[in-house]
């Protein structure tokens, strides 16, 4: 009995380092990709693979903070990584990604002139090509909400008492209510964020719960009317419970985008190249907007889309509502301001 | 000699992941831009974090006696001579411990919901949905269904060690049941319950993902304190100055069991 055990346990240990050592024999050049969870079409993967003759190792992590702390230990090697907005400002502040050679992104034409151009995150567009954006809105239940939502008052509307879902993330949290007080959501002016804060404390004896990943399927569940979330939640939530719809209040919002970038440590920049231009041809961003259900900034991608997809004003905004969209910025030690208020809000004896 | 030989890899291990850090969160703690400095001990004691401790203190002290009072039972129980399939009921005892605790956490938060196991249920017989999940009362379910075990295995432990002829002589001599439970059961089982209190009380105590899967999280637990310093602010001193308060309360209360624990019981299982 024992013997057999022992022997499992050996097998369970050696095969993998077996396997290890097959992979490693092979020739084919090795590109590390470092990507969010479930945030790419495999086939594309496949379709690299062969059309480069190399072999793809992709790695995924669920947060930006676990990505940006595993990169500044540097005991990894990646070559192509896909962050978002304000964790690349704060990577480019910190000498951890390298500057992208456009020369070698032929398919880099494509991308809208919105985003190409450079934004807040990366003022001169040198080291981050976008990969997917969306907005931060209301995902609300129209068998729950008879009324139109317009506006981010609702979160405020007695009327949800216990129906709301907050998103629990400082930045976030404050930046609509900022952006709800018409203020930018970057501020750093101190009466403003206490304005800010004393909202939320009132807004605590409506709110169901602060979720952060659960939220989305909450919403799908039937569990509140309404929740704050990023846009391409609200569109995972839509597909799967019909009554679901999202909105971005006409107040403004946040604009986010997630990119490709190239880490400084990177040892195979040239194929990193090769590999964020293959993303950038508009028949593979089309598959992997149209697989992860994200918006794309890919402009001739969009064009070829089904206009159900590409003319859905919610994934699509008009440009007006993107002008009314802010980018968070990193905040660098203002950031303290933030959490002290935060501490505040969750220390209060208010709420349910 | 030989003995302690044998410990070398552990003790080796014990210094790169135990001590190490721990000095690390010491230096962090008492540094601020890599010069030495006082201030983030100062404000770990200030009105914010001491609010969040209470609280969290508040929630495991609750979570920590039911624990016992669902806990000795259970262990009485598995001493019992006359307890058939013993080995069959310790096995299921353990196996919810081999699941990952996050999973068991999300598990029990789609049965609490409003659209849950129990309200669907509820519904279905014409009662009002409850509240269930989003209260205090669900983060301490959560924490004594986590934690339990931590509870009952020391308690068994120690129970299982005790002669049983002293509970013959105690029959003997005419105490009834009641005097021979507190007169010689509990005692001599007492630092199987002093213990399982460290084992359950200081992880409750420093908790996050419970109170987040189950709470409404409106007021922050001490561990949310901690984990949101180091994953979204990046304020390692800060962080690590909460961090020392409660590896402190964790030293105090271990020389508090030490103190009971004479047989070395805990320190067996620690």
């Amino acid at each position: 009995m024992n013997k057999k055990i022992a022997l499992v346990l050996v097998l369970v240990l050696v095969l993998p380092a077996l396997l290890g050592l097959t992979a490693c024999g092979s020739k084919k050049p090795v590109l590390h990709v470092y990507n969010w969870e479930d945030y790419i079409d495999p086939a594309v993967i496949d379709m690299f693979e062969e059309e480069y003759g190399v072999t793809v190792k992709y790695s995924a992590f669920t947060t930006n903070e676990d990505m940006f702390a595993l990169l500044q230990s540097g005991a990894t090697s990646y070559d192509v990584i896909f962050p978002s907005d304000y964790i690349i400002e704060r990577m480019i502040a910190e000498d951890l990604i390298a500057e992208i050679d456009y020369s070698l992104l032929p398919n880099f034409e494509h991308i809208a002139p919105e985003f190409a151009s450079g934004v807040g995150y990366d003022p001169e567009a040198k080291y981050s090509v976008p990969y997917m954006w969306g907005t931060v809105g209301i995902l609300y239940n129209t068998t729950m909400v008879s009324e139109p939502i317009t506006s981010w008052e609702v979160l405020w509307d007695p009327q949800y008492d216990d129906n709301i879902l907050m998103l629990d993330s400082i930045r976030d949290s404050l930046g609509i209510t900022l952006k709800y007080l018409g203020y930018s959501l970057n501020s750093r002016d101190a009466a403003e964020l206490e304005e800010a804060k004393l909202a939320l404390i009132d807004q605590k004896e409506y709110v169901l719960s602060y979720v952060v990943d659960q939220g989305k399927d909450k919403m799908v569940r039937g569990e509140a009317a309404m929740a704050v979330v990023w846009s391409g939640d609200a569109a995972y939530a839509m597909a799967q419970n019909p009554d679901l719809d999202y909105v971005i209040p006409e107040e403004g919002s946040n604009i986010w985008v997630d990119a490709m970038v190239i880490p400084a440590n990177s040892e195979n920049q040239e194929l990193a190249h090769a590999f964020i231009d293959f993303m950038c041809r508009p028949d593979i961003a089309q598959m992997n907007a149209e697989y992860i259900g994200y918006s794309s900034p890919n402009a001739t991608a969009v064009a070829n889309m089904d206009s159900a997809i590409s003319g859905d004003e919610r994934f699509y905004p008009s440009p007006e509502v993107i002008a009314n969209c802010e980018y968070f910025h990193d905040l660098g030690d203002d950031l303290d301001m933030y959490n002290e208020m935060w501490s505040e809000i969750k220390s209060g004896a208010t709420g349910n | 000699m030989k003995r302690k030989f044998l410990a070398s890899p552990y003790i080796v291990w014990m210094m790169i992941f135990i001590v190490v850090p721990m000095l690390m969160i010491v230096y962090y703690a008492f540094t601020q831009d890599g010069s030495f400095s006082v201030e983030n001990m100062v404000r770990a004691f200030g009105e914010l974090p001491m609010t969040a401790l209470w609280r969290s203190l508040y929630m495991a002290f609750i979570s920590t006696v039911i624990c016992i009072i669902l806990g000795y039972p259970a262990a009485m129980c598995l001493c019992s001579k006359n307890l058939k399939r013993k080995s069959l009921i310790l096995v299921l005892y353990m196996v919810p411990m081999w699941m990952n605790f996050l999973l068991r956490t999300y598990a029990w938060a789609v049965i609490l919901e409003r659209t849950g196991i129990i309200n669907t249920f509820l519904a279905s017989v014409g009662l009002p949905p409850q509240k269930l999940l989003y209260t205090d009362g669900a983060v301490i379910l959560g924490m004594v269904y986590n934690f339990l075990p931590f509870m009952i295995m020391p308690i068994h432990s120690s129970l299982s060690k005790i002669d049983p002829m002293l509970i013959e002589a105690a029959e003997d001599l005419g105490a009834n049941r009641a005097r021979v439970f507190t007169r010689v059961t509990l005692p001599l089982s007492f630092p199987g319950i002093v213990s399982g209190i460290t084992m359950v009380f200081m992880p409750a105590a420093s908790t996050f993902a419970i109170s987040q899967l189950m709470g409404n999280n409106t007021q922050q637990l001490f561990g949310e304190m901690v984990e949101q310093q180091f994953r979204t602010l990046y304020n390692y001193n800060y962080g690590s100055a909460l961090s020392l308060v409660l590896l402190a309360l964790m030293l105090l209360s271990m020389a508090i069991m030490r103190k009971f624990d004479k047989n070395g019981e805990g320190a067996a299982l620690l």
